[in-house]
């Protein structure tokens, strides 16, 4: 019966027949490299066979466990993202400390340099005002503070101290609006006053019209205000306005990025015009 | 019976094969094997037809020197293909059957010349004429046998209605 079902479809029978003949070839025949057309044949077919199994089996897998995945994966990212915040901090704290301590070993550095007798000290506040250019400090009076000494920074000059009490200090930035110093042109030894505008920049009062100045060139403090030692940077001159009258309008830019200070050295020791001031002062 | 007859009819194919092409020049080309096949395809269908072939090629790929399976594949194509030309179209005068033939030929010449070039085993130095002359000479041979095959049994019946209208 199921032979007579057979040959009623010849197509199926040509196909296995085909097959048959195939086979029978294919064991007698080696490929070029040797190895007979069957088993390479075969093992190519299989290894086909096995490749689209794995990779079925490995989708469904991929599947499920990327679906068993993403049950934990919230809480999993929750953690996550809590490990990074903390890490981002951590990285923070890092960094800080990293710039602190730069920061310090130049304040070092500035202190050998100078010979002065100076005391470091942390900004801990700045102004309570918008109006006035100051900052705190932590040291006061009882680390030998007083009023009118110099604070200075390893960039250059920051400001004076105004107001000291047992433990901290308002420093008036050389910024503010009330602020100025006796100034210098390094190169052509001009003289003038650097005042400040309160906007964050500088300007060089009382430049003679004949003095010789120009755009780059270094100010640095006179030493004749009996507040700031001869000889720190104050700034750069960004442009000057020779104009017609008696004094040159000379714009400085400050050499302290007073957005970013919190260490300062505090000058303990009084400068030559301070201390002939005060002798003159005395009866 | 059949079956009987087709096993008898390939026996003596492969007979007439290894026996005549030494006596008679000139038949080595033919493939009386081939003819059987084709008769049985085109008188039985494609069923039949193709599994003649593959017998009757086996045994003659295991009688052969070369690769056993080729021309057991090369003659089930060639049986399944004639059996259904034999059951699709009216294959009865003898221009259609030497058509057939030559067709047949053709097919067997390229599968069995084909699979052996294409697998590196053998060359053949001028294959488009020899299967040409085969093709003719196949066909000839068949049409011939087919005519023979089939006024036979007339004959047969002719002399024994002459016995009996003697007696």
């Amino acid at each position: 019966m199921a032979l007579a079902d057979i040959k009623h479809r010849p197509g199926l029978l040509l196909g296995a027949a085909v097959v048959l003949h195939v086979v029978i070839i294919s064991a007698q025949v080696n490929t070029a490299s040797g190895l007979p057309v069957l088993q390479v044949v075969t093992f190519g077919a299989f290894a086909e066979l096995q490749r689209m199994v794995t990779s079925g089996v490995t989708g469904v897998q991929g599947l499920w466990s990327g679906y068993v995945d993403l049950r934990g994966v919230k809480d999993e990212n929750t953690a996550l993202r809590q490990e990074l915040q903390a890490l981002q901090i951590r990285l923070q704290e890092e960094r800080a400390l990293a710039q602190r301590a730069e920061d310090l070993r130049q304040l070092l550095e500035l202190r050998q340099r100078a010979e002065l007798d100076t005391t470091a000290a942390e900004i801990i506040a700045a102004s309570a005002s918008p109006e006035f250019r100051t900052v705190t400090i932590d040291k006061g009076s009882t680390d030998g503070l007083q009023a009118d000494m110099a604070v200075i920074s390893p960039a250059g000059v920051v400001g004076r101290l105004i107001l000291p009490s047992r433990r901290a200090a308002k420093v008036q930035l050389l910024i503010d609006r009330n602020a100025a110093a006796g100034a210098i042109i390094e190169r052509s030894r001009a003289q003038g006053v650097a005042v400040g505008f309160g906007t964050g920049e500088l300007r060089m009062d009382y430049v003679s019209a004949t003095a010789d100045v120009k755009a780059g060139d270094l100010v640095i403090t006179s030493g004749i205000d009996g507040i700031y030692p001869k000889g720190f940077v104050i700034g750069t001159v960004d442009s000057v306005d020779k104009g017609t009258g008696t004094y040159h309008e000379v714009r400085v830019r400050p050499a302290v990025d007073f957005s970013r200070l919190e260490e300062v050295l505090v000058v303990l020791t009084p400068s030559p015009a301070r201390d002939a001031a005060e002798a003159a002062d005395r009866p | 019976m059949k079956l009987a007859v087709s096993i008898l009819a390939i026996a003596a194919a492969l007979a007439l094969q290894t026996t005549l092409t030494t006596f008679v020049r000139g038949t080595a080309a033919l493939d009386f094997v081939l003819i059987v096949v084709v008769y049985l395809a085109l008188t039985s269908g494609p069923a039949t037809g193709l599994i003649v072939g593959g017998v009757a090629g086996l045994i003659q790929d295991s009688l052969s020197s070369g690769i056993m399976g080729v021309g057991g594949l090369a003659k089930t194509l060639v049986g399944y293909l004639a059996g259904r030309l034999g059951t699709q179209f009216i294959v009865t005068a003898p221009l259609p059957r030497f058509l057939v033939f030559i067709a047949a030929t053709v097919v067997h010449g390229t599968v069995f010349m084909g699979l052996y070039v294409l697998l590196g085993l053998r060359e053949f130095p001028s294959p488009y004429s020899s299967v040409a002359w085969q093709a003719v000479g196949n066909a000839f041979v068949g049409v011939v046998g087919f005519q023979v095959l089939e006024w036979l049994p007339g004959f047969r019946a002719r002399r024994q209605w002459r016995r009996t209208a003697r007696r």
